[in-house]
């Protein structure tokens, strides 16, 4: 069939709209990236290229102050999301299924199927009663919310890893009278170490990029990055808020190109 | 089973069990657990200032159709709410197909790329997917404001003579919630067609099928799954989507997640907020639950 040029796999206009797929997929983030380096105030007309932008975010003290927090969040609770997570992977795989084995899955992966508002305004409603109750405001709250949500993603590569790990290992420990500590200590915990790094990546940058939670959950003046943006984005817009875009996006960028490193398949 | 076997296995589910509860008493406390406290304030009655007033009412569910008449103190049909309900699925369903007509040749442009360029082009789709939705969501603005770059490109080529007012209707909603929402329809998608046995397409030809009828008889039906797990993973968010209607549609074109925002802001009716939040959870678990009991049939086939 291929002698005769004929593709069995091709369908007509198929490649076509695949590629401008892809470009309008990108042409609006690149244009977004190439405005943060515009001279001019405005974010409609180009004045020359210029870092202006970036010195004028980095010098907004609300968005040092809400980068800094992003940060203490995003840092918190994917190193909390990460080690219940992997606690659970432990618990839910490799072993014969047990009563209520679903139950665990269908709760683990709950945030991926509530729909966020709703989640948000549960919780706007919850912490407000502590709030009341216990008098404190701190960024405590924001960094259990993000914990939770971000749970199934540190989960899901964890499992993975777990599932397709090589059990005669441990059981050549275990002969060789490791005890179970050791063995976890020093042959599943260094070959799990991939998955758990993935999986707190994942988390790291689920956290970093939520509006929706965050905006209902935080008390005044808890701005992150993202509900800083939200609040611009009602004002008169600068280039600025794509000077903080980009910076946002390539972290994401870079983090995910590092996620897509460790979790390749050796060929 | 042995006593010691029977024991063995005790064990092992307790010990499942443990290790997993730490993470369930973080979901329970930050995630499922408040979902019923909002169970109960939708049966609540709205306080003055915010918040609720303890005592029983049906007002928070009555509200969501109906509204009661300032003059006449009679409940009638609430055309406000039915404008915004009738508006978010009518985005959420357009914007379903709108992505699964676009992802379905990007999924099998990606599938029928040679092994070693798959992994780039599906990296290509995995990035937007992970991008911050906020800031997808302002790249399209950027995009569809009067002087951005699809109304200077336009006015340019002579095509129009004033820019098009695109932004803040429910266009721009539309379009913002394709472009955000497209990666969840292409990734399922590409994980059905890459387990599609391309041998079945030299079969249906080598029987005389044109490309028309491979592709209804033959591809749809098979990748079928991966429409499914697409269109739910892009109606249900698009349904409950807060961030692009807030964004591209402004303060007026509002979906169901602002409107359940407006009650717990200015609204001032946490109960009704609650009971919106609640119908929306049923549909979207509904939904859910139709996929789920679809795939496992699928797989029951199989």
């Amino acid at each position: 069939m291929a002698e005769r040029g004929f593709q069995v796999a091709r369908l007509p206009g198929f490649a076509t709209t695949a590629v401008l797929v892809f470009i309008a997929l990108y042409l609006p983030i690149f244009t977004l990236v190439a405005y943060s380096f515009n001279a001019s105030q405005s974010v409609a007309v180009w004045g020359g290229f210029s870092f202006g932008w970036y010195e004028k975010a980095w010098a907004n003290t609300q968005v040092k102050e809400a980068t800094v927090r992003s940060l203490i969040i995003a840092v918190s609770a994917s190193g909390i999301a990460t080690t219940v997570a992997a606690l659970a992977a432990l618990g839910t795989t490799r072993r014969a299924r047990f009563k209520g084995q679903t139950a665990i899955y269908v709760m683990i992966n709950q945030p991926l199927m509530v729909p966020e508002i709703v989640t948000a305004v549960a919780l706007l409603i919850f912490f407000a009663q502590i709030k009341v109750a216990t008098g404190y405001q701190g960024l405590g709250y924001l960094i259990l919310a993000h914990s939770a949500f971000c749970i199934p993603f540190a989960y899901l590569p964890i499992r993975a890893r777990l599932e397709g790990m090589d059990l005669s290992l441990e059981t050549a420990a275990a002969d060789l009278y490791a005890s179970s500590w050791q063995t976890f200590r020093h042959v599943t915990l260094p070959l799990l170490l991939p998955g758990i790094i993935a999986g707190a990546m994942l988390a790291f940058v689920i956290s970093l990029d939520d509006v929706v939670i965050t905006e209902f959950v935080k008390s005044g003046g808890q701005d992150t990055l993202p509900t800083y943006m939200l609040g611009q984005l009602r004002r008169q817009l600068t280039p600025e808020i794509n000077a903080i875009s980009t910076g946002l996006l390539a972290l994401t960028v870079v983090l995910l190109t590092a996620f897509f490193l460790l979790t390749r398949k050796k060929e | 089973m042995s006593a010691a076997e029977e024991a063995q296995t005790a064990r092992s589910a307790r010990n499942g069990w443990l290790l997993s509860a730490p993470a369930l008493v973080v979901l329970t406390v930050a995630a499922a657990g408040p979902l019923l406290i909002v169970v109960v304030y939708s049966f609540l009655l709205p306080g003055k200032y915010g918040n609720v007033e303890w005592g029983f009412s049906l007002d928070g569910w009555r509200g969501i159709l109906w509204s009661k008449d300032i003059f006449t103190d009679e409940y009638v049909l609430a055309d406000a709410h039915l404008t915004i309900f009738w508006r978010s699925v009518k985005l959420s369903v357009l914007t379903t197909i709108t992505t699964f007509l676009v992802g379905f040749p990007t999924a099998w442009f990606i599938a029928t790329r040679p092994a070693s360029q798959r992994a780039l082009w599906l990296f290509l789709i995995t990035i937007p997917f992970w991008t911050n939705l906020l800031i997808r969501t302002y790249a399209m603005n950027e995009v569809l404001r009067s002087e951005g770059l699809m109304n200077t490109v336009l006015m340019k080529l002579g095509l129009i003579g004033s820019p098009l007012q695109v932004m803040y209707t429910d266009i721009a909603v539309f379009i913002g919630m394709t472009y955000v929402y497209l990666p969840l329809m292409v990734l399922p998608l590409f994980a059905a067609i890459d387990r599609f046995d391309m041998r079945l397409l030299e079969a249906a030809y080598d029987l005389y099928a044109s490309r028309m009828q491979v592709l209804r008889r033959v591809i749809l039906p098979i990748v079928k799954p991966g429409i499914i797990a697409g269109s739910i993973l892009v109606f249900v968010p698009s349904l409950g989507a807060y961030v692009t209607p807030r964004v591209l549609g402004g303060g007026k074109q509002m979906m169901i997640g602002n409107f359940i925002e407006l009650q717990f802001g200015q609204g001032r009716n946490w109960p009704l907020g609650s009971a919106l939040s609640m119908a929306l959870l049923v549909v979207v678990m509904v939904a859910l639950l139709i996929y789920v009991k679809y795939a496992n049939r699928e797989q029951g086939h199989g």
